[in-house]
């Protein structure tokens, strides 16, 4: 199948180094890709890349098929959304509001935006902060708030979609990690295609389609959770001795360190 | 959010208070006129048929200097507002202020030049309208070149990056700091008492001629700066988050470079350095209203002009017939407020 989002032999440098080399990535519509790997293994680079925040040296991203700087902004930002992993809004704007920046590229009538934020502040579990000041809520409420900004942002979800999240269960107690996800999928569901870089080994195995391992610079593996949440592989990239069974009800890979 | 006030309310008081200052700026002075007279003045200046005794000298008064001195004090306090709150979405710092990019330092290192060298570049024998124009002209052109300097040191791979932007700023400011007080140091007794003067800012010297550039770059701000509200509010988010929502932040950011300079640029060329307008305008909005910028720009705009007339008023009549300098107004209007603000932790 055809990928919604696709990088080609990208190389992505940050000052004189590379940060990340001859990465091949086929993101299909409707289907989640986890992205796992050490820290400075160039996970956020690669998210950088693939959001056009940073340009690759060599190779390129293509979304649809297009070259990602040959979209304008506008548009592109109706099929490609991106939460970053904090953000750094230092001004005290109501919940409602800073979901609501998630519908200006669509340029609609108000009452449509309230529709889109109502709709996302529930998929992100977040209905209770409404009317709350931003600055006042805790790391993982804000987390969350910024996660239906970006839900807002391609509402209701269509084929065609991407959506790149960076972390976005770091600050999450446990409940909150799987709603995030589930809602996530929620999306991928209705045909976004959605790439998600996280540490929890065994989030990623339940809840994402396609694994990726990085390290040092370059996929180390990938393929489905079975395929790449290996023992070996694991010990390799982490530097941890692992013990890899079955999940005993979802029957997915389960990661515990030994 | 709990603000007290509805925003409706707030701008019928903030334009409440503009009329009533223009008002009083129109009216109070080392010769004051009857409220009910300066405004029967003002409406035969606009044409309406009015006889009573007295008018006539008051529709002159009205007319030669406190129309005008009105207008341009209205026109450079919207301007400087704006500004503030220009600088203060740009680099997401509420305490960041439109002298920070470097175009009042700029501006002041321009008069300091015209105002000390003039003789040796040949200003002093020209007609003396036109050498204060000369000295408004440097002064734009210093505020300009330093700040397209701050714009370019902020540039690094085709992106603007504010952070080096405000320590170019800094070091540019540092650098004019200095060059000014070069020229001070050169200057013989009467320049420096013009060059302090200057520093300090006033609107004696307010004319029509001096007034039309404002009033159009006041107009042309007021009908531009609305449409970059939202982009300035998503831009309080971070810029990589603005360029993921579809703005094109790179543009935005020149684009506010270059009003800021040239808002800024134009009222301290007319009236020379008037400070805290542009840092506790938009503050105290921003606690009335909240950081929405779609309500922020009119109301920082009104209040700005409001703010000036008044501390014009106090600078007019504190110590009549002398008249005390505006920018020493602002400052103490402005300074002890916004320790009031750090002090309850507001910013």
């Amino acid at each position: 199948m055809d990928g919604v989002l696709q990088a080609r032999q990208l190389q992505v440098c940050r000052g004189p180094c590379a940060v990340l080399e001859n990465v091949e990535l086929t993101l299909p519509a409707g289907q989640v890709l986890g992205v796992l790997g050490a820290n400075g293994a160039g996970k956020s680079s690669l998210l950088a890349a693939l959001s056009g925040e940073l340009e690759p040296t060599q190779g390129q991203v293509l979304l649809q098929g297009r070259p990602l700087r040959a979209w304008s902004a506008r548009e592109r930002a109706l099929q490609l959304a991106v939460l970053p992993q904090s953000s750094t809004l230092n001004f005290a704007f109501s919940v409602e509001a800073v979901v609501a920046f998630g519908g200006l590229p669509h340029s609609e009538a108000r009452q449509q935006t309230e529709q889109r934020v109502a709709a996302a502040l529930q998929a992100a579990d977040a209905v209770h902060l409404r009317g709350r000041n931003y600055l006042e809520l805790s790391g993982g409420e804000r987390q969350r708030v910024h996660l239906a900004r970006v839900l807002a942002q391609l509402w209701p979800g269509q084929p065609g979609q991407v959506l790149l999240l960076d972390e976005p269960t770091a600050m999450l107690d446990p409940a909150h990690q799987h709603g995030i996800l589930q809602a996530v999928r929620q999306l991928a569901g209705r045909g976004v295609a959605v790439l998600v870089v996280l540490h929890d080994l065994n989030l990623a195995a339940r809840y994402c389609d396609h694994l990726l391992l990085l390290h040092q610079r370059h996929v180390h593996a990938q393929g489905s959770p079975a395929q790449v949440l290996e023992a070996s592989l694991l010990e390799q990239v982490f530097g941890l001795p692992v013990l890899v069974q079955r999940h005993p009800l979802l029957d997915h890979p389960l990661v515990l360190i030994r | 959010m709990a603000f007290s006030l509805a925003p409706r309310y707030v701008f019928m008081l903030l334009a409440g208070l503009l009329l009533a200052s223009f008002w009083l700026s129109l009216a109070l002075g080392p010769l004051s006129l009857p409220l009910l007279d300066s405004l029967q003045a003002l409406l035969r200046l606009c044409g309406v048929p009015l006889d009573g005794a007295g008018l006539q000298q008051a529709e002159l008064i009205v007319a030669q200097i406190r129309l005008p001195r009105s207008v341009l004090g209205m026109c450079v306090g919207a301007l400087l507002a704006l500004s503030g709150v220009i600088m203060q979405g740009l680099f997401r710092n509420p305490l960041a202020d439109p002298g920070l990019i470097g175009v009042s330092s700029g501006a002041a290192l321009g008069a300091a030049l015209v105002i000390v060298c003039g003789s040796l570049l040949g200003l002093a024998g020209l007609p003396d309208w036109l050498q204060s124009s000369a000295l408004a002209l440097a002064a734009f052109a210093g505020g300009s070149l330093v700040t397209l300097l701050v714009y370019r040191l902020g540039q690094r791979d085709g992106r603007t990056h504010v952070a080096s932007m405000l320590l170019a700023g800094i070091a540019l400011t540092a650098l004019a700091g200095a060059l000014v007080g070069l020229f001070s140091y050169l200057a013989d007794e009467q320049q420096l008492r013009s060059l302090v003067f200057w520093n300090m800012g006033s609107l004696n010297t307010a004319s029509y001629a001096r007034v039309w550039p404002l009033l159009l770059i006041g107009l042309l701000a007021l009908a531009w700066l609305p449409r970059r509200a939202a982009a300035l509010n998503v831009l309080l988010l971070g810029e990589a988050e603005a360029r993921h929502l579809g703005f094109r932040v790179e543009r935005l950011k020149a684009e506010l470079v270059l009003a800021t300079a040239l808002a800024v640029g134009a009222s301290v060329a007319a009236v020379g350095m008037v400070g805290f307008v542009g840092l506790v305008v938009p503050h105290l909005m921003r606690l009335l209203l909240g950081p929405d910028h779609r309500l922020l720009l009119p109301a920082a705009a009104l209040a700005g002009a409001s703010l000036l007339l008044l501390a014009d008023l106090a600078a007019r009549l504190l110590l009549a017939p002398a008249e005390l300098p505006l920018g020493i107004v602002t400052a103490l209007i402005g300074a002890p407020f916004f320790l009031y603000l750090l002090s309850r932790g507001r910013y």
